[in-house]
This record gives C-alpha cells, sequence and structure tokens, in this order.
C-alpha cells in the first residue's frame, strides 16, 4: 500500500512557515472582523481589542508551536482555515452578544481554548494514529454510552424537541459530537481488520455480494443501536450524519460501489418510513417545501433567515448594519444567515470554500497515507465533516429540509467546537504520518525482504 | 482504497457546489423577492432607519427625525410632547398611529407623489427623505383649549375639545386629556418604550385614547340643536313661535317615574307655551320632548344624519368612533331578540334631548355648530393641510369640501338666533365675550348610572354672523367639580374662541 509519491522518491516538504503565514492571514480575519463588529456597532474599536486579539494569538501560536514540535510534517492548511473560522466564529457571536445583550462570545473563548488544549494534548498524546486502532471496541462502546447520556433522568436536557444534551454542574454539553469522532474510530478500526472478508466472503443476492454475517454483524449492530438512539432523540440531523458516515466508510473500505445502492435505497426507504410515522419530520418537510405558508408560526426562523440572506445580497450589510438578532438561533444552526446578511454572498461561498478545502485535505491525507486505517479514519472524519456541513448549511438555505446540527468552528457550541479541534487534530496526525518521510532503511537492511516489511514504522507500545 | 476516496471527493465537491450554488439563487436571484415581500420586517426597520419627514403646525415642526448615534440612526422626535399626541401619534419600528399612520407613505417616502423627488434624490446621490406633512391646527387654538381643558378637569380629568373653521372644515384644535408623552413611546430603548406603553395602556384614564374622535357619549341638551334644526327646517316652529313646555311631561305610552320627563329644576320651562328662545335658553327637556316626539324618529334621524350621524368623515385621521342615532330599537323578550321596529314616542322624546341612545363623539358635535355657522353647509372636516417635499415645496394642498347642505340657509339663521340668545340671557352666558356674538348651548347627559357625576358638554360659536370657528368641548370626568350648566365647558369654549379670534 505504499503510496506512488514515495514510490517516485518523492519527499514532502514541512511547510511549517506556510502554515505561520497562513495563521497570520487567519488572525487578521478573526481580530479584524471583532474590530469591524465594535466599529459597525459601538463606533469604536472595542477597548478590549488587544486583550482579546493578544489572546486569540497567543492559542493560534500555542497550537502553531505544538504542530511544529510534534507533528512538523502536518498539513500546513488545515490549522489556519479552522482559525480562520473559529475567529470569525466569536466575532459574529460577539456581534450577536450586542445585540442580544448576551454573553455567549466570552463563553465560546473558553470553549475554544478548551479545543485548543485538546488539540495540542491529542497531539502530545497521540504520537501516531495507529494507536487509535486498539480502541475499535472501546470507543465504539464509549460512543453508545455517550449517546445515552442524554435519556438518563436528571442529566439529559430537552432542548427544542431533541433530547440531546447533558447538563452537569450547569454546562450542558452535546455528547453526540464526541460519539461522532468515536464512532469514526470505531468503524475504521474494524472495517481496516474485516474489509477482505466483507468483500470477498459471502453470497450473490440479486447483483451485491452480501458478505457473512459474522463479518458484517457487530459493526450493522453498533450502526443500528446508534442511530436508533438517536431516532429516539428526535436528532435527525445526527441520525443522517451517522448513516452516511457509515455508508462512506463501508464503500471505501470494500471499494463495492453496490454499498452506495443499497445504502441509498435504505435511506430513502428510512425517510419514507420516518416521514409517515413522526410528525416532527414531516413539519420539517412541509416548512421546507413552504417556509412562507406559516410564516410567523413553525416558518419563522427559516423566512427569516432567508430575508436575511436576500437583505445581505452579494457584499452584505457590513458587520453590526443587519438585523441578524431577528433570526432564531442565529448564534449556533442559523449562524451561517448572520454571516450572509452582514458579510454578504461573497462571504458565504469564501466560507463553503474553506470547508470544501478542510474536507479536500482530509481526503487528501486519506489518500497518501500508508495505512488502511489512517485512510479510513482521515476519509470518515473528512466525509462526516462535508456531511455536516451540507446537512447544516442546505438546511439554513433551504436547499433541504432543515435538520438541527451546527457550523463546524463557526456556530455558539462547546461540544462541537471541541470535538471539532480534536478531529483537526487527528487529521493533522494522519498528515503527518502520510507526509513524513520514510525511514532510512539503506544502512539496516541487508536483505531486502527485511526491507520491504520494515517499511512501515512500527506502532510504538 | 483509493479510488473510492477519489469517488468520495467527487461527490463531496458536487455537494459543495450545490450549496454554492444554492447559496447564489438565494442571495442574487432570489433576493429582490424576497427584499420586496412585505412580509419582511426588514424592509420596515430600513424605513424606520431612514430620515422621516415633519409634521408641521404652522411654521413649527410638531413630529421630526432627529440624527442619533444608535442603530436606527434617526429617533423620532415630538417637541409638542402631550399637546399634540393624541393627534401626531407616535412612530415605533413597524407600527405608527395618528397622523404618523395615515400620512406615513408621505412621511416615509414612499407616496407616489414624492416620485420625481425620490429621483432627483437619487441622481444626487441623497439618501431618500420623506416628505412633510403640514397640519390645519391653529397653535394658538390648540393651546388655549390644552390648557383651559387640563386646568379645568384637573390631574384626574377626562375631556376633550375640538374646533373648526366652519367655512372650510379645517380643524383648528383638536385636544384630548389626559394625553401622553410620545417621545417615550418612540423610544429607540426598548424598555423605556415597553414601561412607557405598559403603564399608558393600564392607566384608568386611558391616556391613549383620541377622545376627539374615538370616544362617543350621551350628547345631553348639546343635541337640543339637532331637535329644533329638524323642528325648524320641517316648519313646525318658527324662531318667534311659542312652543309647548310645562314642569314635567310624561311621555305618551309610558308610565311611572322613570319616564317622567322633568327640568332638572330649571323654572323658565314651566309654563304650558313658552318661546322657543326661552325653551332654548333654559334648555327645557319638556319642550325639546315634545317637538321631538312632533318631528317624529324619522325626520329626527334624518337632520342628525344630515349633520353626519351615523356615517364616518374625516379622512385623515383613525380609528374613528362613528356618532349614532339609533335607526331602529330591537327589544329583547325573555332573551329572544325581536324584529326591528320604530323607537316610541318615549324614546324618541328622550332622544330629543340627547339621551336614549343617541351617542356623539366631540368631532360630530363641533360639526353640528359649524354647519349652523356656516350657513347650513357641512364641510368635511380635515387635519391635513398641505404635503411637501422635504425641501418644503408644495405638492398638494387640501382643497375644502363640501359634504353637503346639512340644514337650509334660513333654518341655520334661525338657529344661531336661538343660540346667540342663549348666550346673551340664558345658560351658555360663560362663553360671552365682549363685542362679540356668540352663539352656544350648553349639555349636561345622565350617564344612565345612579350616583354618577354627568358629562359636560359644550358648543358655541362665533362670531354669530360670519363664524370663523365652531368649537364642542366634552368632559367626560372632572373629579371634585360640579359639571352642569355650562360651568365647564363654557369658558373652555370662550378660551378657545378667543384664541381663533385674536
Amino acid at each position: 500500500m505504499a503510496t506512488n509519491s514515495a514510490l517516485m522518491g518523492f519527499v514532502h516538504r514541512r511547510r511549517r512557515g506556510a502554515e505561520l503565514f497562513l495563521l497570520i492571514l487567519a488572525l487578521i480575519v478573526g481580530i479584524g472582523a471583532y474590530a469591524a463588529v465594535g466599529l459597525g456597532i459601538e463606533g469604536e474599536v472595542p477597548t478590549n481589542l488587544i486583550g482579546y486579539g493578544g489572546w486569540l494569538t497567543l492559542l493560534v501560536v500555542a497550537a502553531h508551536v505544538a504542530v511544529r514540535l510534534v507533528a512538523p510534517y502536518a498539513d500546513p492548511v488545515l490549522l489556519p482555515i479552522v482559525a480562520a473560522l473559529n475567529g470569525l466564529g466569536l466575532a459574529v457571536i460577539h456581534r450577536l452578544d450586542l445585540a442580544k445583550e448576551t454573553g455567549l462570545a466570552t463563553q465560546q473563548l473558553v470553549w475554544m481554548t478548551l479545543g485548543v488544549i485538546l488539540f495540542v494534548g491529542t497531539l502530545v498524546v497521540l504520537p501516531d494514529h495507529r494507536l487509535l486502532a486498539r480502541f475499535t471496541y472501546t470507543s465504539g462502546l464509549t460512543a453508545i454510552g455517550l449517546l445515552v447520556l442524554p435519556m438518563i433522568p436528571g442529566l439529559g436536557t430537552e432542548i427544542n424537541g431533541a433530547k440531546i444534551w447533558i447538563s452537569v454542574a450547569g454546562f450542558s454539553f452535546q455528547p453526540g459530537e464526541i460519539a461522532k469522532v468515536l464512532l469514526v474510530i470505531t468503524f475504521a478500526g474494524y472495517l481496516v481488520v474485516h474489509r477482505d472478508a466483507l468483500a470477498l466472503a459471502g453470497r450473490r443476492v440479486v447483483f451485491i455480494d452480501l458478505p457473512r454475517g459474522r463479518d458484517l454483524g457487530p459493526i450493522l449492530m453498533m450502526w443500528v443501536v446508534s442511530l436508533g438512539i438517536l431516532v429516539l432523540q428526535r436528532d435527525l440531523g445526527s441520525s443522517l450524519l451517522f448513516f452516511g458516515l457509515f455508508l462512506v466508510m463501508l464503500y471505501v473500505a470494500t471499494e463495492r460501489p453496490g454499498w452506495l445502492v443499497v445504502g441509498g435505497l435504505l435511506f430513502f426507504s428510512g425517510a419514507a418510513v420516518a416521514f409517515r410515522i413522526f410528525s416532527h419530520v414531516q413539519n420539517r418537510v412541509d416548512i421546507w417545501l413552504d417556509p412562507f405558508a406559516d410564516p410567523n408560526g413553525s416558518g419563522y426562523q427559516l423566512v427569516q433567515a432567508l430575508y436575511g440572506f436576500a437583505w445581505g445580497g452579494l457584499i452584505g450589510r457590513g458587520l453590526g448594519e443587519g438585523m441578524p438578532e431577528r433570526v432564531p438561533y442565529a448564534e449556533s444552526d442559523f449562524i451561517l444567515a448572520a454571516i450572509g446578511e452582514e458579510l454578504g454572498l461573497t462571504a458565504v461561498i469564501a466560507i463553503l470554500l474553506l470547508y470544501g478545502l478542510v474536507v479536500e485535505r482530509a481526503l487528501r491525507a486519506a489518500l497518501i497515507s500508508r495505512d488502511g486505517f489512517g485512510k479510513l479514519v482521515a476519509t470518515g472524519l473528512g466525509a462526516v465533516f462535508a456531511l455536516q456541513i451540507f446537512v447544516v448549511i442546505g438546511g439554513v438555505t433551504r436547499l433541504i429540509p432543515l435538520t438541527g446540527l451546527t457550523t463546524p468552528f463557526l456556530s455558539y457550541g462547546g461540544s462541537s467546537l471541541v470535538a471539532n479541534w480534536v478531529i483537526i487534530a487527528i487529521l493533522l496526525r494522519i498528515s503527518d504520518q502520510a507526509r513524513r518521510p520514510l525511514p532510512d532503511l539503506k544502512e539496516s537492511a541487508e536483505d531486502p525482504d527485511e526491507q520491504a516489511t520494515q517499511i512501515v514504522k512500527v506502532v510504538p507500545s | 482504497m483509493n479510488k473510492p476516496i477519489r469517488t468520495v471527493s467527487i461527490f463531496c465537491m458536487f455537494l459543495f457546489l450545490a450549496l454554492m450554488a444554492n447559496a447564489t439563487y438565494v442571495q442574487f436571484w432570489r433576493a429582490e423577492e424576497l427584499n420586496t415581500d412585505p412580509r419582511n420586517a426588514r424592509v420596515a426597520a430600513a424605513a424606520f432607519s431612514r430620515e422621516r419627514g415633519l409634521i408641521l403646525v404652522g411654521e413649527d415642526p410638531i413630529a421630526r427625525s432627529e440624527p442619533v448615534d444608535d442603530r436606527y440612526k434617526y429617533l423620532r422626535v415630538y417637541p409638542g410632547k402631550q399637546l399634540y399626541a393624541p393627534v401626531t401619534g407616535y412612530l415605533q419600528l413597524g407600527s405608527q398611529t395618528g397622523i404618523e399612520r395615515s400620512q406615513n407613505k408621505v412621511l416615509s417616502g414612499e407616496d407616489p407623489r414624492l416620485f420625481v423627488n425620490r429621483l432627483v434624490d437619487l441622481l444626487k446621490g441623497d439618501t431618500n427623505q420623506g416628505g412633510n406633512v403640514s397640519l390645519t391646527l391653529d397653535p394658538a387654538a390648540q393651546k388655549a383649549a390644552f390648557r383651559a381643558l387640563r386646568d379645568t378637569v384637573g390631574p384626574d380629568g377626562e375631556g376633550s375639545v375640538v374646533a373648526i373653521q366652519p367655512k372650510t372644515g379645517r380643524i383648528l384644535a383638536m385636544v384630548s386629556f389626559p394625553s401622553y408623552d410620545p417621545n417615550e413611546l418612540a423610544s429607540h430603548d426598548r424598555e423605556t418604550r415597553e414601561n412607557a406603553y405598559d403603564e399608558l395602556d393600564g392607566n384608568e384614564h386611558q391616556p391613549l385614547l383620541n377622545r376627539a374622535i374615538q370616544t362617543r357619549l350621551f350628547p345631553g341638551s348639546t343635541f337640543k340643536v339637532v331637535t329644533a334644526a329638524a323642528a325648524i327646517e320641517e316648519g313646525l316652529y318658527d324662531v318667534d313661535d311659542q312652543v309647548p313646555s310645562g314642569s314635567t311631561w310624561q311621555a305618551p305610552g309610558t308610565t311611572g317615574e322613570q319616564n317622567l320627563i322633568d327640568n332638572e329644576g330649571r323654572g323658565g320651562c314651566s309654563p304650558a307655551k313658552i318661546s322657543f328662545a326661552a325653551a332654548m335658553e333654559n334648555s327645557c327637556n319638556t319642550a325639546f320632548a315634545k317637538m321631538a316626539v312632533e318631528v317624529g324618529p324619522e325626520k329626527l334621524r334624518e337632520t342628525a344624519e344630515a349633520f353626519g350621524f351615523n356615517s364616518d368623515y374625516l379622512l385623515d385621521l383613525g380609528p374613528q368612533a362613528r356618532s349614532v342615532f339609533p335607526e331602529e330599537v330591537v327589544d329583547t323578550i325573555d332573551g329572544v331578540e325581536q324584529d326591528p321596529r320604530e323607537l316610541n314616542d318615549a324614546e324618541t322624546a328622550r332622544s330629543g334631548f340627547g339621551q336614549f341612545s343617541v351617542q356623539s363623539t366631540p368631532l360630530q358635535m363641533a360639526m353640528v355648530v359649524s354647519a349652523i355657522a356656516n350657513r347650513g353647509a357641512l364641510m368635511r372636516p380635515y387635519l391635513v393641510d398641505e404635503v411637501q417635499t422635504a425641501s418644503f415645496d408644495v405638492l398638494e394642498t387640501t382643497e375644502p369640501e363640501k359634504l353637503r347642505d346639512a340644514i337650509s340657509p334660513q333654518t341655520a339663521a334661525q338657529l344661531a338666533e336661538l343660540l346667540v340668545s342663549t348666550v346673551d340671557n340664558g345658560t351658555a352666558s360663560p362663553a360671552r365675550i365682549d363685542g362679540v356674538s356668540v352663539a352656544g348651548k350648553t349639555g349636561t347627559a345622565q350617564r344612565g348610572v345612579d350616583g354618577k357625576a354627568p358629562y359636560g358638554w359644550f358648543v358655541s360659536f362665533a362670531p354669530a354672523q360670519n363664524a370663523e370657528v365652531a368649537v364642542a368641548v366634552m368632559i367626560q370626568e372632572a373629579p371634585g367639580k360640579e359639571i352642569a350648566g355650562g360651568q365647564l365647558g363654557g369658558p373652555i369654549a370662550k378660551a378657545v374662541m378667543e384664541a381663533v379670534l385674536k
């Protein structure tokens, strides 16, 4: 499974200088937006700009130094993109704070700090992503445990009809966000071991080779259980996400397009069943088909978001010049509506391109990764990211029915932010491993057979 | 595994392309449609952030937009405060009342008459400015009316004054008390605004109500003017004739104390026959009750309707309560509604002196005397004198409009004579002005609730031969004061007339 580049003797450069340069651009976006919010609303540069900018810079520099020290070959584009998105998100949340007289931006900054700490921690604790493969079943069980948590009485909190929150000591947390990462690891760990059996053993039914039950069974169980929990919790967005994630990983692991056909059929029949038996699914579809049927009731949020997008037009009203606070939950699920209103289509496209680049970088890491587990994890994380963007932004802009999910790095919400920083850390670790030059084996390896077996670095134990 | 990863990449690319295409559709192609949607509150907020036109009384603005340093850029300021509040109304995000509401299109600059102006603004690069609205109000009359009313009824009182220029229908004064400070309601600070509204809305004296056009009460004895007009118009009596009177009168077809009409102690009414002038001077209930029965309910109603009862006529301000003279009576026997019937004699008799179910707004009573003062011609009352551009170029001036000839000039002249005599020799004497012949009539209307003070009315116009002003004063509550015989209303009407005539 050696990559082409390795065969051609191509060696990736570290590109840490490029990362630093891009990080400076990202900081200019974040701090500049924060200053623009102050200028737009209060007519003056915020008094705490130095402190705020300093703290943001400190976080970004800390992340950069950590990457430089422990993952020097990591992809240089991911961290700056994420820093820019997070900075912009903070500025927009701050802008909504000023309109609504809340203090979410400060909390978000605390969460970002925690996210960066976990980011650095993940990179330090995890010198090689293949260590994660050891936790295939542990992480799967933990994921299910986390998903069940909100259903425990007294711990779970129901917000807007979805029981996906737990609150402990005043903090509310969405365990599903962490479960997302754990499930990717579980699926990857399982599939990388069983992929041959899944792909080759079994019998042909109609046009697809069905794998043997004992190969597919455990993973299918895990998937059904997690999906079932989400359906019970009425978390449509996450259900969709996990389904898509599983499908993509199964397809990539087995290299059989038939799975996509089966998955597609399952998705549509599942959606049809859900539409028939769940009134909240019907509601969402009705709102999607005609939000203006009840513009002050059920359609209010979407209609206000659409008005906001339109009001922003091509270049936006300018930070502080629009009325994004008219959209309920503008700081979380609907933050893109706030951005679309005040920064316009230009910023929306720019943000979509940044997200696209994150996905592209994740899949690129998957392509050049030298081991199957790394490939699967990177693909899984990239796919889950892309699907989440599609589901939430598609919902907010009325491309598809709305299902609640956070916009990664932009939306207010601690669990999502922290989980996404960890995702980026894992992606950086995989790309670092993939881009790292092969160990020089010339001296020790006289025997060519040995050389071939030593080509991949051993997992440290 | 690389081949499927590439496929996944392409799939993801399509997802992102779909998102970008859709965002472009919403923010570019569909933006115009969404931005012009009338349900879009952002559009209202944008209009709220524009410089709005002035509301002018004479040269002075009573509502103007002041640049402020907040998100809405302009704050609506009402320098007149309580004085003009019932007329101007107030401006809030997405809603207005009073002239702010009825003239919203002009003030916000959306009126088609401002189109050329707007085009010029656009070419000059100026922001879209609203046009001005100039009102017919006479500041001296308005102030005199407000002060006199406030000082008369006291802080816990309620009342209203309306003054009209009889020849044109221009409303010279429109006062409602208690009033409110529109500045607080127009505040951009939500808490100030909501607190102010809650307090005003919860106030038992209903300061937000424009009593001049929204409060409808028994007009009492002031309605005798209409009864007299009907009788003269029908040719039953002449100003010099004797009319039947008496100290008490049991209305035909009735028995019992409550249907016995008396004169509340006014002795001049007691003879069986008195002069028409004496009946008016002493405000004899018995005389006018008999006269009303003689005229008949249908003719009485037609006369009242000729003066504006049972119709809407004010176009410049709303909402307007419609003054009523009952067309028919629906009895309810054992909870079952019977077929409508004409008023019986007892009901007609009581209607003849403004009780039973006759109800009038202060504006309506001002119109009654205004028509008499204008040789019987009833003019449409109006408040908006001119519509101007932001640079004070006149776009449109309201032309006085005659609604109808309510009564003949001869009838009007005779009524004027009766009313002048009422001021000179009768109950309306508090409105007397030296050197000017004043016509007037008092009114004291029972509420129909025992133990509660009556409503006080006063209507007048001056000079009687060539009237420049007609006034109606209504006193709903004046705690601690005796509401009767024109003692309270007369001086208020006098102050307003003097302010106009000066």
